[in-house]
């Protein structure tokens, strides 16, 4: 029997009547792991003997009477920016390689309370700064679709682990675009939260304005699942958001619902083939009873240039933590402690953290402040404000999760501005909180040049609702994959030779 | 374009320290990001509040409650060096 590609609620349903354990099911997906990672490498850390102990308990449980909690036996894997106790996390960087947290982070507890199995932490970018998962000190994460092209990023690990069947779902975190970007490129279903309404409590901060953990999965239904057990106010972040999280799974038609076309997130240079995915998703949308209405976002073209400021400013801060002292990577050639603070960073930091690091040490610097990060700030306003505006006229508005499909790898390696140019649909909306879904909706041709391995690679349509209108994404997202089955398609198995 | 001083001062601010050659790599990389975000000064931002927050959220509290924390040595193991449960450092000077 196969269950690489179930949904959630049909593995429950095979752990319920006991047609199989945790423990096989655990064995069958850490058999995945182990058969597909060694050329993928969405895994930088495998946890088998916390897992099967973990699967252990998780039989005992649905053996003793009573109702089982929707997670309960199912394995997952987590971005390794998720403080996991006792398993090494490692942000994909060389300054936490041998960091193992004391504390598990908000998210992972709440998985653990549904006895949900952790088997492994996957790759990211280091730091989570990047959109291709090349920047990780563990090497690149590799598209499971062709493996000579990036799965996106920052959870690229995340995503790739999704859609090679190696569980059956995965945390990720995004910032600006590193759940939706590499959901698209990878095929998978993914969600971003409202900012707030998933605690940010134990996982490694990026931009803490910014950085809202969230999921990546088969399908919106399994989403909607994750997000009922994922959602809601944590004493141990302040800046979650009191909302009930109580997420409807029915699909409904969408007569008198209102999809908003954004003109600005049809961009110069994106693919021809990913915008006429697109409008034909578009299009299904209106023949389930949705009304498109054309709408316009001019402060669109600012959000990345906003995101350049503001994110490596917020990165800057956060990142000084990092001392060489109390945890991870110290020099061994400092002879003062100003030498250890220093050396250690710049072994310990890669290449793209450094930069933003200095990037936002200097947009914030005297002198420099008003000019860049007070004015980013500003312009962060109109671009909070566009959005509450158009919403009075649409419930969500939808556009590509990408202007392209994957790229080969080695594309983004030393070009400062891959990240800011890869995720400028994504951006703005992260800027203003706000929650979104990326769905797959077909295939397209590369434009790069290169002949893909496969026919088309993966197009992702992007759902964006309002602050805290989850439900709203979500209605959209169910009927549209009700009546498609993109999300059912997977790539070719890859066979060890 | 920054000049190479201007990166050897961030680099000082930042705790970062670099070689010659990164002073070079990161000077025209910083300023191509620099030259991307120029576009920003065209933006009227006259009599506009900057965002500080997206919550809306304002003052959230809860009571001051200290919990001990049942694995002190899962915490200071993770420091390089430790001396009778105090955490060693170099001479600052």
């Amino acid at each position: 029997m196969k269950f690489e590609h179930l949904e959630l609620s049909e593995l429950r349903e095979k752990l319920d009547k006991k047609e199989i354990t945790s423990v096989q099911l655990t064995e069958y997906f850490l058999a995945r792991i182990e058969k597909l990672n060694p050329e993928l490498n969405a895994f930088v850390t495998i946890c088998r003997d916390e897992a099967l102990s973990q699967a252990r308990v998780a039989d005992d449980y649905i053996n003793s009477p009573g109702e089982n909690p929707p997670l309960c036996g199912i394995p997952f894997s987590a971005k390794d920016l998720f403080c996991t106790v006792g398993v090494r996390t490692t942000a994909s960087s060389k300054i936490l390689d041998q960091y193992i947290p004391p504390y598990d982070s908000t998210v992972i507890v709440k998985l653990k309370e549904q006895k949900a199995v952790l088997v492994g932490k996957t790759n990211l970018d280091q730091f989570a700064h990047g959109s291709s998962t090349e920047t990780s000190y563990y090497g690149p994460t590799k598209n499971p679709w062709d493996t000579s092209r990036i799965p996106g990023g920052s959870s690229g690990g995340s995503a790739a682990s999704v859609a090679a069947g190696m569980v059956p779902f995965a945390l990720g975190t995004e910032t600006g675009g590193s759940i939706r970007q590499p959901s698209s490129l990878c095929g998978v279903s993914g969600w971003k939260p409202t900012y707030g309404r998933v605690s940010r409590f134990g996982v490694i901060a990026m931009a803490s304005s910014l950085d809202s953990p969230g999921a990546h999965g088969k399908s919106v239904k399994d989403l909607v699942s994750l997000a009922n057990i994922m959602s809601g106010v944590d004493l141990k972040d302040s800046t979650t958001g009191d909302r009930i999280s109580d997420f409807r799974l029915q699909i409904a038609d969408l007569k008198g619902v209102r999809v908003g076309v954004p003109k600005q997130y049809f961009v110069d240079g994106m693919q021809e083939e990913v915008r006429e995915r697109v409008i034909e998703a578009t299009k299904e949308l209106e023949r389930l009873g949705a009304e498109l209405v054309e709408v316009d976002l001019p402060h669109t073209k600012y959000g990345s240039l906003v995101y350049a400021i503001v994110a490596p400013a917020e990165i800057a801060s956060n990142l000084s933590r990092y001392d060489g002292i109390r945890y991870g990577y110290v020099t061994s050639e400092a002879k003062n402690l100003l030498e250890v603070y220093e050396k250690s960073r710049s072994e310990g930091f890669g290449d793209e953290a450094k930069r933003r690091i200095m990037t936002g040490t200097y947009v914030l610097s005297a002198g420099y402040y008003d000019a860049y990060y007070k004015r980013a700030q500003k312009v962060r306003r109109f671009i909070i404000n566009e959005f509450a505006e158009v919403f009075k006229k649409v419930d969500v508005l939808v556009a590509p999760s990408s202007p392209n499909v994957a790229v080969t790898l080695g594309k983004a390696a030393d070009d400062p501005l891959f990240g800011y140019i890869a995720d400028q649909l994504n951006i703005p909306s992260s800027l203003a909180g706000l929650p979104a879904l990326s769905v797959p909706c077909g295939f397209a041709r590369p434009q790069d040049g290169v002949t893909p391995s496969v026919d088309g690679l993966p197009v992702g349509l992007q759902i964006i609702g309002p602050q805290w209108g989850e439900q709203k994404i979500f209605d959209v997202g169910l009927a549209y994959q009700s009546a498609t089955d993109w999300h059912k398609k997977h790539p070719t198995e890859i066979s060890n030779s | 374009m920054l000049t190479t001083d201007e990166v050897k001062k961030i680099a000082v601010l930042a705790r970062i320290s670099l070689s010659p050659e990164e002073v070079e790599k990161f000077r025209s990389e910083l300023s191509t990001v620099l030259d991307y975000v120029e576009d920003l000064q065209q933006v009227n931002i006259e009599g506009v509040e900057e965002v500080s927050q997206v919550t809306g959220l304002v003052n959230v509290q809860r009571e001051d409650i200290s919990v001990e924390f049942a694995d002190l040595q899962a915490i200071t193991s993770q420091a390089p060096e430790m001396k009778d449960g105090y955490y060693k450092v170099k001479a600052i000077l």
